[in-house]
């Protein structure tokens, strides 16, 4: 696997003393719509040079709070800061900027004018060319947004994002919709600018994204931070083991009276055993049935992320996952 | 590839003067306007096609009008056609640039609201400008319309700069309606307006009560002064009643849109 894009060492070119303030600081944020909690009282820090994966289910809130972080709505209780000032003061001196999920380009100009337009809008920015480049976009310089595909659009908003030079990146879901040849040749544009030592903050529900590129995660659920460490953390918070065995008429029952059993699927002729004692399990199958190929799987992160993010009262509203194309 | 620099303390970096506006920007703005063949045929060639058709008719074209003669009255009258369908479809560009989610784009850069309203006014009047100066150049060079030339330039400079009367319209449905047919209605709008204006009939072939409705209407006032020039004559404080009563109607009706599509919720 090619390296990820979380290095904090390659910060210390940007901020060799140290002396800036965190890039995100969000404390006991609280956004409703309404009747709609969409954030129920978050509190994070990203330091300056981070790679923070923002991951959670459809509605838990990662776009309102990205919304925040941009100062595009303010919160309801609580308060945000991006570099120690307010994030629309970060936003107009170049300090933030981001890529958007979908919409926000003019049809009828071509790429090389929109990045020419929003480069003017900057007191200073990074030449146009060179953004292009580093978004892969050179080739498609002179043609008309309205022509591009998805992914095309997507590495424009990116070399827009560039221009700045920002400190701080934000990507929500910057891959939505695009097609597996998209989504690689997007991630590539990232990791290639990735050397610089930018602060990343991305949001996605795809979990390879996550653990391919971030090297922190912080799953949210419901407005709410579930967990906050290394996806390999992460991983361990919901540290259940899979066995698999094949066995012709499994006891239910027996197998739920194992301590630490908490699911147990029969599928065809086979048994999946959800639990926390994989041996007391195989130990148990492996002397008292006639199971065989028995198989001891630890949870992947997208088990880890279904049982954080599940919600336990409603099984029928469990989070829509897709997985990870492209690997 | 070289890694970009930063200043020693990135939140000392600059924030952009006049809040983002710039003259490169408007030159895009204009690219942009002149891409679009429809905007360009509607609001620079119609106006022109509509004085050729009614004001080289040698039944009253050269009957005299105040300091000249009814071709350059109906010169002025399709000039000033052309600029304000110019200026509210400018300003009514918002529109589509909301539903394309193009503002919320502009709101993560340095580009202050209010900057991105003046981008909007002066690239329309850009093209208003380019409108007039079509009706007008082609009228010249039919040597039909006849006024002195102080006359062509004061008309020419009252209906351009009234026109921005009709920026603070397009603003204003702009805001209201974020639809992509909005161009359709500001088009059907602005027909309606200019017959209850007088510019396409004479107000006087109207009945007593289609006349006094008429002078309610939002271009009756700036017609009647744009055209002052030329007639000269008696003065109404009515034309520039009207005037002011829809521009403040107008620019209220904007500011208020604009200031809740801005608002953070």
């Amino acid at each position: 696997m090619e390296v990820g894009i979380g290095d904090r060492r390659r910060w210390a070119s940007r901020d060799p003393a140290g002396t800036l303030p965190p890039a995100i600081e969000l404390a006991g944020v609280h956004k409703h719509f309404g009747d709609v909690q969409a954030v129920r009282g978050i509190d994070l820090r990203v330091e300056p040079g981070e790679v923070v994966a923002f991951l959670g289910p459809n509605g838990a809130g990662k776009t309102t709070t990205i919304d925040m972080v941009l100062g595009l709505s303010d919160p309801s209780v609580g308060r945000v800061s991006v570099y120690g000032m307010s994030p629309r003061d970060a936003v107009r001196r170049g300090l933030v900027s981001a890529v958007m999920q979908s919409g926000g380009l003019l049809k009828d100009l071509t790429v090389a004018e929109t990045v020419a337009y929003t480069a003017h809008l900057f007191p200073s920015s990074r030449p146009a060319e060179e953004v292009m480049a580093r978004a892969g976009i050179t080739e498609i310089a002179g043609r008309l947004v309205g022509k591009c595909s998805g992914g095309e659009q997507q590495r424009l908003r990116f070399a827009m994002a560039l221009l700045p030079d920002p400190l701080l990146l934000l990507l929500d879901e910057p891959t939505q919709g695009m097609d597996v040849e998209g989504r690689r040749s997007f991630w590539a544009a990232i990791r290639h600018d990735a050397d610089v030592g930018r602060t990343i903050v991305f949001a996605t529900h795809y979990l390879e994204e996550a653990d391919a590129y971030a090297d922190r995660v912080v799953l949210v659920r419901r407005g709410e931070i579930v967990a906050d460490g290394t996806a390999s953390q992460v991983k361990a918070l919901a540290s259940g083991r899979t066995v698999r065995a094949t066995l012709a008429e499994p006891d239910d029952a027996a197998l739920r009276s194992i301590a630490g059993v908490d699911r147990v699927e029969v599928r065809g002729s086979s048994v999946v055993v959800h639990c926390a004692d994989s041996d007391a399990v195989a130990r148990y199958l492996l002397t008292e049935t006639n199971a065989k190929d028995l198989e001891v799987t630890a949870l992947g992160l997208e088990e880890a992320f279904v049982a954080l993010t599940g919600d336990p009262d409603s099984p029928d509203a469990a989070p829509t996952i897709r997985p990870a194309v492209g690997r | 590839m070289n890694a970009p620099t930063v200043p020693a303390d990135p939140r000392e970096r600059p924030v952009p003067p006049l809040g983002g506006f710039s003259a490169a920007v408007v030159g895009l703005e204009i690219r942009r306007l002149l891409r679009n063949r429809r905007t360009v045929i509607f609001t620079v060639v119609v106006p022109v096609l509509f004085f050729l058709l009614f004001g080289l008719n040698s039944a009253y074209a050269t009957d005299r009008v105040g300091q000249g003669n009814e071709s350059a009255f109906i010169m002025i009258s399709m000039a000033l056609y052309g600029a304000v369908l110019a200026t509210a479809g400018g300003g009514a560009m918002v529109s589509v640039e909301r539903l394309l989610g193009w503002s919320r784009q502009l709101r993560i850069t340095p580009l202050a609201p209010a900057a991105y309203i003046a981008i909007k006014m002066t690239t329309s009047l850009v093209l208003s400008l380019a409108a007039v100066l079509a009706v007008y150049v082609v009228g010249m060079a039919t040597h039909k319309p006849v006024m002195p030339a102080g006359i062509w330039v004061a008309t020419g400079l009252a209906l351009w700069i009234g026109s921005l009367l009709f920026a603070a319209f397009g603003l204003f449905v702009g805001y209201l309606l974020p639809s992509e047919n909005v161009m359709q209605i500001i088009g059907f709008a602005l027909m309606l307006f200019s017959f209850g204006g007088g510019l396409f009939i004479p107000l006087s072939q109207f009945s007593h009560a289609l006349r006094m409705l008429a002078t309610f209407t939002p271009l009756y006032g700036l017609n009647q002064l744009v055209h002052y020039p030329l007639v000269q004559g008696a003065f109404d404080w009515a034309w520039a009643a009207n005037l002011v009563v829809w521009l403040v109607i107008f620019t209220a009706g904007a500011i208020w849109r604009f200031r809740k599509d801005t608002a953070r919720v």
